[in-house]
Formats: C-alpha cells, structure tokens, sequence
C-alpha cells in the first residue's frame, strides 16, 4: 500500500533534471531534461534511446544513487529525496556496472547480497535458494562466480536484485553483451515477474538501445537528447505507421532504390540486405505500389516482391526523428 | 577468335574442415563455408560457441588443429601477414582516444598502419562523411558519429576484408541506417564484410547469416532462407489478460511447437495448418479466452532459438 494514496503508480516522477560537467573546460551536459515517468503495478516500462540519450542517469536518479538538480520522484509513494531510506528498500536495482565477487560462490554472492540488504539470518537460505531456482541457476550454486558465462551472470546480478522482493525493479540495460537465448530467458523472468498475481508482483522500468527488446515491454518511452520524446505501447506507436511501410525486393536493387526514392509518395528509403524498407509519407501502401511497379516496367528492373509490412518500432524511431541530424 | 574467359573469381574466404582443439575441448568443429567478395556476412552464436576462435583463426592469430582457411587468397596459418595487412578489424572495445580530435586519432592509427598521406587520410574521413568534421573533439562526438570514426580508423589503410564487432550497439537507429548505408557501400566496391553481433535487428542488414553453436556451424543462409527453412510453424501473436494461464495451456497444447510470453502478448509457433481459431478454442478451454490473435512474421531470433535448443 502506498503512502500518496495513488493505489496503481509505483514509480512517479516529475520533471526530473540532471547535468554535469561545467568545469575545467568540460562542457556541460543537460544528460536529463525534464522527464516524467510514471509505472504502475505489473508494467514493464522500456525506456528506449541511444548511447548517451539519458537512460542510466534517469535510472540512476530514480535509485536515489545520483542527485537531481530539479523534479521530483517517489518510489511507492515514498519521496525519494525526503524518504530516501524506505524508498530504496522497495527498489531492486541492476546497474550497468554491477560485479560479482569472482572468487565466491554463486550462493556466497547472493547471500551477501541478501544480507546487505538486511534479510534476517533464518530467512536467506530459503529465499536465495528459491531465487535461484526462479532464475535457473539452481544446480549453479557451488560455482565460483568468475566462471559463470555474461548470461549466467547477469541472471545472478537479477537475482541480487530479486533477493528483497522489490516491488520495483530498476534494470539497466541488463542484456547488453548477452547471447539471444539467454536474453530470451532473461526476458520470460521479468515478464513472469510482472505478469504473476500479487503478492511477488513487480513493475519494472528497463532501459535498452535495442528496438527489439522495445518491443517486449507494455509501454515505451522513446529517449533522445535527455528527453522523452514520445511514449506509449508498441502496439499504440506501430499504428502511427500502419499501411505506410513496404518491402521490395527487385534486381538491380540500385536501380530501384533510385525508383522507390522518385516516388512523390516516398518519405525514407533504406537498403536491408537483399531488400528495401520505404517509409511513406501517407498510408497508401496500393497506391505506391502501383505506381512503383509501372515505373519499374518502363526501366527495366525485376520487381519481384511489393509488399505493405508491419512497421517495427524502428521505423516508428526514424519516422519521429527524420529530418533532425 | 573468342577472348578467353575470365577465371572463376575467388571465394574472398574459404574455410574447409576448420577445427580446434583446445585439449580434450573441441572448439571449432570442422566447420566449412565460403564467402565472396563483396559479400556482407553475419556471424551469430551464443558466446563460447566458437565464433571468436574461429575469426582468430582466420586472422592468423591462431593455427588449426585440423583443416585450413584462405582469406584473399592466402593460407591462414603460412601467410598471416599478408592476410592482418589486408583485413581492419572495427569493435566496440576499440580505444578512440576522447582526448584528441577526430583528425588526430585518425593519423595516430593512420600511422601504426605505415599511412602517413596526408591526402589518404583525409579521403578516409570523406568516405565515412566526416569530412569537415576533423577538428571535432572526439570525446564530444554523438555515438553515430563515434562508430564513423571508429570505422575510419578500420579502413585506414585500405582492407579488403572487414572485421565488425557489434558495430552499431548502441546507436540510435538513423545512425544505424546511416552507418549500414556506409557498409553497403563498401561491399559494392568489393570489400568482403564479416559481422557479429548478438542483435538479431542487426543481422537482418547482412546478406547471409552463420549460425553456430557448440562449435559447429549449424547454417549459413539468407535471412529469409533462414526463417523458411527453421521456423517450422505459423508465428500468431495472442493478446490475453490471463497471459500466465495462457502460456501454460498453449505449452501443453499438441498443436504448439513453441510458446512464449512477449511483454503484452504471448507468441506463439503453431504446427503448419493450425488455425488462429483452433489456438482461441484451445485458450477458451483453459479458462483464458484470448483478444486478440494476429499472425505474425517469423524473425531470426525464431531461427536461433530453434537452432539452439533443437
């Protein structure tokens, strides 16, 4: 139960702002610049961005592990700045930089986890035990830490994180250098995590550069430059696009690029592979069609497949910000 | 009189039989495959499966146990010279120092190559359009152009095969376009690419994709020869509220060959010929009557988890 009354909302901020830098002749850098957020119970919340978009920092500042400059954040309704304390216990939290100790056990590491985290004695081994089982590193115990694969301990570093039972998990581009299977798995935890009935039940606010992993959470929020600038489902974001993006296929694909690209109707053209992605200003995917296969007749060049696609979220990326670098 | 006919061009990598040892460890298994000039391959695999051994021995660095490589005509084990003066190897990892400008990396690399042309830097920065941009402190440069630079200092010195590591991890997707655009580009002029990356949004830009696990190589194909030939069933795509009691009901369903749970839906792999109605009856049953069910479009991580998990 929360303390603000908002029964559903287990991570709300406002506009939160962060920047660094501004001496010795480092420019500074407004890394947040006024983000709202707001996660309820069972959500899986991605937030999606390059390299520098802002993400770790707006992670960081909702952890209580950074200071921010101006905004406001509370964690189950506890203010993170005025009730630092039991804010943080509602949160697990994966950093980028989390490290295990190598030369421990997998259960040595987590029962230091659970212990700093302030589980009594008589409970951590019955909750690590069941950690690890929910992560599938059970028969993993008695291994050493340092021998584990980057998917195996990345699975460790989300049972540390699960150890107190969050009712908030914070993840920071958990997957990154992880194999797909292992990211597959990983993914099926979390979402197990915020599907399951309470009591167990989490939110969780992930960070990630990649569409694909975008594309697992309920609700997005596409970073750049410190900012959200634009949210919602994926399902929500991919109808903005609906019936405007097509995939052709010809020979030669120079040659119809350069078709595609002459089409009035054409916004963006890219080369995949062996294929084409256009991007249409207006959904009037026949229409475009049409006309493509009539010019590609006159030119002489082999259209051998046209057709509408479902947009994926980075069309829906490009589409937001084309025109801007 | 007829002009004699040009030879058949040379495969820009040929591997036969490749193996490695390690021990009793067999790290690369007798994996054989060709790639052309000008061709833009993928390299997929879980990390221990092999994938990097492999490239080392393509690069030299390594000899076989069993089996032999030609990379651009020359032996992989006699001639690795040859072969590391030919080939630029661009990852992640790689060190551009933030402290200098994009010019000055440039030529710091330029120069552990033997390239000090002044005319042959410049066009290597116009060739990843950063032209304009030498004086740009690197430190300050957006990912989009920091992978650029880091690509610039790959092909500083002319390779004819390039080495990519997760390249564009990381970056937004317009750089991405961008960079690939670059690749492209690049392989059009004959220039033989070698990708490996853990996205599979990224293989998806490769002309063709090698899977390996366990150190063999279980397929090389085209993205869409890929799905086709291992994504066994119809993908449909189920929205429900009961995703959990969903999951289970379809996992033990004889009609399911794969279920999962993605974030607001579950996806589904249903044997060929299994209609969307026959999954809503069988969620029905269960107690956890579906939405929505939509089909959807088999992806390559499809292709990988079958390949992994058999």
């Amino acid at each position: 139960m929360c303390a603000n009354g908002m029964a559903d909302a287990l991570i709300q901020a406002t506009g939160l702002q962060k920047s660094f830098g501004g001496s010795h002749g480092v420019r500074r850098v407004r890394a947040v610049d006024g983000v709202d957020l707001r996660v309820s119970l069972g959500e899986i919340y991605g937030l999606v961005g390059s390299d520098g978009a802002g993400k770790t920092t707006t992670l960081r500042l909702l952890a209580g592990a950074l200071k921010m400059d101006a905004g406001q954040a509370s964690i189950a309704g506890y203010d993170i700045q005025k009730q630092t304390d039991q804010a943080r216990a509602q949160i697990g939290y994966l950093s980028q930089r989390f490290s295990l100790y190598e030369d421990l056990t997998v259960l040595e590491n987590i029962r230091f986890f659970s212990e700093v985290r302030g589980l009594p004695a008589r409970e951590w081994k019955p909750r690590c035990l069941e950690i690890l089982e929910f992560v599938g590193l059970a028969e993993f115990g008695g291994r050493l830490a340092g021998q584990l694969s980057g998917g195996m301990k990345q699975k460790l570093g989300l049972a540390s994180a699960l150890v107190s039972r969050p009712r908030v998990l914070l993840l920071d581009e958990p997957t990154t250098g992880v194999d797909p299977v292992t990211r597959q798995d990983f993914w099926q935890l979390i979402i197990r995590l915020a599907a399951s009935s309470e009591p167990g039940r989490v939110c969780v606010l992930i960070s990630t550069p990649y569409m694909d992993e975008a594309a697992r959470c309920h609700r997005l929020g596409f970073m750049r430059h410190g900012r959200i600038i634009t949210e919602g489902s994926a399902g929500q974001l991919r109808a903005t696009l609906t019936d405007r993006i097509i995939e052709l296929r010809g020979t030669p694909l120079a040659q119809l690029r350069r078709l595609a690209a002459e089409d009035p109707g054409a916004e963006d053209v890219r080369t995949f592979g062996d294929r084409l992605h256009v991007r249409l200003k207006e959904p009037q995917a026949q229409a475009f069609i049409d006309r493509l296969q009539a010019a590609a007749r006159q030119a002489s060049v082999q259209l051998e497949v046209a057709r509408a696609i479902p947009p994926a979220l980075e069309d829906v990326f490009m589409a937001l910000t084309h025109g801007e670098e | 009189m007829e002009a004699p006919s040009a030879p058949a061009p040379q495969p820009a990598i040929r591997v036969d039989n490749l193996t490695r040892r390690f021990g009793d460890f067999v790290a690369v298994d007798h994996v054989s495959f060709d790639v052309q000039p000008g061709e833009i391959v993928g390299y997929l695999g879980p990390n221990g499966c092999g994938k990097t051994t492999t490239i080392r021995m393509l690069l030299g660095l390594l000899v076989p146990s069993e089996g032999r490589a030609t990379v651009l005509g020359f032996d992989s084990a006699r001639q690795t010279e040859e072969i590391r003066a030919r080939c630029g190897y661009m990852s992640q990892k790689f060190a551009i120092y933030d402290d200098l400008s994009v010019w000055e990396n440039l030529r710091f690399y330029g120069g552990v190559y033997g390239i000090n042309d002044r005319r042959r830097l410049q066009n290597t920065l116009a060739h990843v359009g950063l032209a304009g941009h030498e004086r740009d402190l690197t430190r300050e440069l957006s990912t989009g152009w920091r992978q650029r630079l880091a690509l610039a200092i790959a092909l500083v010195h002319g390779p004819r095969l390039l080495f990519l590591d997760e390249p564009t991890s990381g970056v937004d997707p317009n750089a991405r376009r961008a960079f690939w655009d670059l690749i492209y580009d690049l392989a059009a002029e004959g220039v033989t690419i070698l990708v490996t990356t853990h996205y599979m949004d990224e293989a998806e830009y490769c002309h063709r994709v090698g899977m390996m696990r366990a150190g063999k190589l279980l397929a090389l194909d085209t993205p869409a020869q890929l799905k086709e030939k291992f994504v066994l069933g119809c993908v449909y795509e189920i929205y429900t509220p009961a995703l959990l009691a969903g999951l289970k009901a379809l996992e033990a369903s004889p009609r399911v060959l794969r279920a999962g749970l993605a974030g607001d839906h579950l996806r589904v792999i249903a044997k060929k010929g299994v209609e969307a109605s026959d999954l809503g009856s069988a969620l029905a049953e269960a107690g956890a009557p579906a939405q929505t069910i939509q089909p959807g479009e088999p992806g390559l991580e499809d292709v990988f988890v079958q390949l992994s998990k058999g």
